[in-house]
């Protein structure tokens, strides 16, 4: 009889396999629509030509172009962060997913984890290719020295994006509008450290202390958004505010 | 030996009710347990009490209906029930884990499905967003999909199953949410209206699919929600209904039927005129009255105490000039019931 045989699920099995199923829909069925695909393609390159352009009014040296084209990528990880990420809860409440969710036993941070992990898979193909082709396009020329920190910082850089991401989209549950002016805020420190406005060499800040700063952001917003969802689930039940479908 | 038994067992039932704070001694055969349950809402502008002192035991196996007003209090006790929302005060139990304490047990075993629900992700096919749900829960992901598409076809979506689901109609899509919380295998399944706005065909598949899934396994239980007084008559083995936050009665809908069983029950259909409704109450032996216009028509149901009643509501009707144009006595159904209990229908007291 299906009573006895009904064994609980381990924990870990449902947080692995949650992560798993939430980034299912952005990376296998995103691509279903290949408009997607170019709009996120366009506007990074679009931004990171108008850099380029800046640049070269400013007669800046040339080996800061990598940055710059980085920077175009960077931005499109920027806008995935603050859409698909920050948004993504406000939307799941707004349907009443996110009360499916809640109801299951599965967990907030294991949702955010796939959701970050499945955007930061779709994003990392997509920078490939705007660093590739910008690359290509404005004759950029990495020395294998540089190129491989480049690509380091990159990454961590990615990583401290998307733990804000899990951050912001559970502060946008509480705060909706007003969650975006510190969105904004937010914003800066990273940008300014992953070279989007300006090289930060070019302030003398060592590679490696850029490195620390950037890395130290990821445990960071990870646990930040870790704590901000435990008080908002328990919130959430004492109101009856935060997970229902309208208010 | 019998007459004994009865007469010790209420004395059993003290004791047990003494002993507190845990669920009752025939526990491990309830589904369902709420302890003088009470929610408050606290708004800025107004304190609405949601749930007032309600005392429940749905067993194992049951199909139990919650049937009441909009604003009863229904979803309310649904999302305390399955751990969305805490009580104010009182306890709940479900298949025996408190619902406020045990919370994250209690979630692996339980599902809700609610009427107009649109979770998911549209760029989601219906067997790939059955599928991610499934893994919230840790299913096995070939088990999941083994039993997503046994489902699917029992409810006739096996060729909509391969669509994304913003092609879905509200019909198909609520069959589809229905399938998510059949496919874990709840020990307890919460229906929040899951027929409301569906065409008639629709509701009738999604009550007999759940018939079915409950026939398969004595032990499952459904606790459903509806303001559909003949849903909840139909499909129910025994029903609550509620009203501004208070169970009214309770027992099996034949049960409840019964208590209108020695009233006259008479539909009375009149052409528009002057309002009726209170001068038909104030009749002596008219023990409810309720109204609805219906193509043009206003409709009156009449409790009466007997025969010799309807003379003295037809000279009232005459006196007011209203002409009469339909009179037929029928058998009492839940909604005469609901109205000799609270003494409005439900739309009046939907209306507030
Ligand atoms: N989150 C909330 N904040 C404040 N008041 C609420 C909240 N949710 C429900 N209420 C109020 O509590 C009462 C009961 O609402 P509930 O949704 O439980 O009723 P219901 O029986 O499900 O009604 P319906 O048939 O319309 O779904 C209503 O007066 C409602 O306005
Ligand atoms: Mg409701």
């Amino acid at each position: 009889m299906s009573a006895i045989q009904h064994a609980e699920r381990s924990p870990l099995r449902i947080f692995l396999k949650t992560i798993v199923a939430r980034a299912y829909p952005r990376v296998v069925a995103a691509n279903r629509h290949k408009s997607w695909l170019f709009l996120d393609m366009a506007l990074p390159m679009v931004g990171a030509l108008a850099m380029v352009l800046v640049y070269q009014g400013l007669h800046a040296p040339r080996q800061y172009l990598g940055f710059v084209v980085m920077g175009g990528a960077m931005l499109a990880f920027w806008q995935n962060v603050l859409w698909t990420m920050g948004a993504q809860f406000s939307w799941d409440r707004g349907n009443g997913t996110l009360e499916l969710m809640a109801v299951s036993p599965t967990s907030f941070e294991a949702v955010l984890l796939g959701m970050a992990g499945g955007a930061m898979i779709m994003t990392t193909v997509r920078a490939a290719f705007i660093i590739l082709i910008g690359s290509l396009v404005f004759n950029v020329t990495y020395t294998a020295g540089g190129l491989l920190p480049a690509i380091g910082v990159f990454l961590l850089t990615l990583g401290a994006l998307y733990g804000m991401g899990m951050l912001l989209a559970s502060l946008f549950l509480f705060y909706s509008r007003e969650a975006w002016h510190l969105g904004d805020a937010l914003q800066e420190p990273v940008n300014f450290l992953s070279g989007l406005y300006f090289p930060v060499k070019a302030l003398g800040i060592p590679a490696g202390t850029e490195t620390l700063l950037v890395a130290a952001q990821v445990p960071i917003f990870a646990l930040l958004a870790g704590v901000a969802l435990r008080y908002l689930e328990s919130r959430a039940r004492k109101d009856g505010k935060l997970v229902t479908r309208w208010e | 030996m019998k007459v004994f038994f009865h007469a010790l067992s209420p004395t059993l039932e003290s004791l047990s009710a003494v002993s507190g704070s845990h669920p009752s001694s025939n526990s491990s055969r309830l589904a369902v347990e709420t302890r003088r349950l009470t929610r408050v809402y606290k708004t800025r502008r107004e304190t609405t009490t949601a749930l007032h002192d309600v005392d429940l035991e749905v067993e194992q196996g049951e199909l139990f209906g919650v049937l009441g007003p909009n604003g009863a209090g229904k979803t309310t006790l649904i999302k305390i029930l399955v751990t969305l929302l805490l009580p104010t005060s009182g306890e709940a139990f479900v298949d025996s884990l408190d619902v406020v304490r045990d919370y994250k047990r209690l979630r692996n075993r339980i599902a809700m499905v609610s009427g107009g629900e649109q979770a998911g992700y549209g760029v989601l096919k219906v067997r790939e967003q059955l599928w991610m749900f499934s893994q919230f829960y840790g299913m096995d992901s070939k088990a999941a999909r083994r039993r997503i598409d046994e489902l699917l076809d029992r409810l006739g979506l096996a060729e909509a199953g391969n669509k994304e689901i913003t092609s879905l109609s509200s019909g198909m899509r609520q069959k589809m949410n229905l399938v998510r919380g059949l496919m874990t295998d709840p020990r307890v399944l919460f229906l929040d209206e899951p027929t409301v706005a569906l065409d008639v065909g629709a509701a009738r598949d999604v009550r007999s699919e759940v018939q079915r899934w409950m026939a398969e396994d004595p032990t499952r239980t459904v606790i459903l929600t509806t303001h559909y007084m003949q849903e909840a008559d139909e499909l129910c083995d025994r029903v609550a209904i509620v009203n501004r936050g208070r169970i009214v009665a309770e027992g099996a809908p034949r049960t409840l039927k019964a208590s209108v069983d020695e009233d006259v029950i008479v539909d009375l259909q009149l052409d528009p005129g002057t309002p009726l409704l209170d001068r038909l109450r104030a009749i002596e032996g008219v023990g409810a009255a309720s109204v609805r216009e219906e193509d043009g028509v206003d409709r009156f149901s009449l409790l009466l105490a007997d025969d010799a009643v309807l003379p003295r509501v037809m000279t009232t009707v005459e006196g007011a000039g209203r002409r009469v144009s339909g009179l037929v006595r029928r058998q009492p159904t839940l909604e005469d019931a609901f109205v000799k209990l609270v003494g409005r229908s439900m739309t009046e007291e939907e209306a507030g």
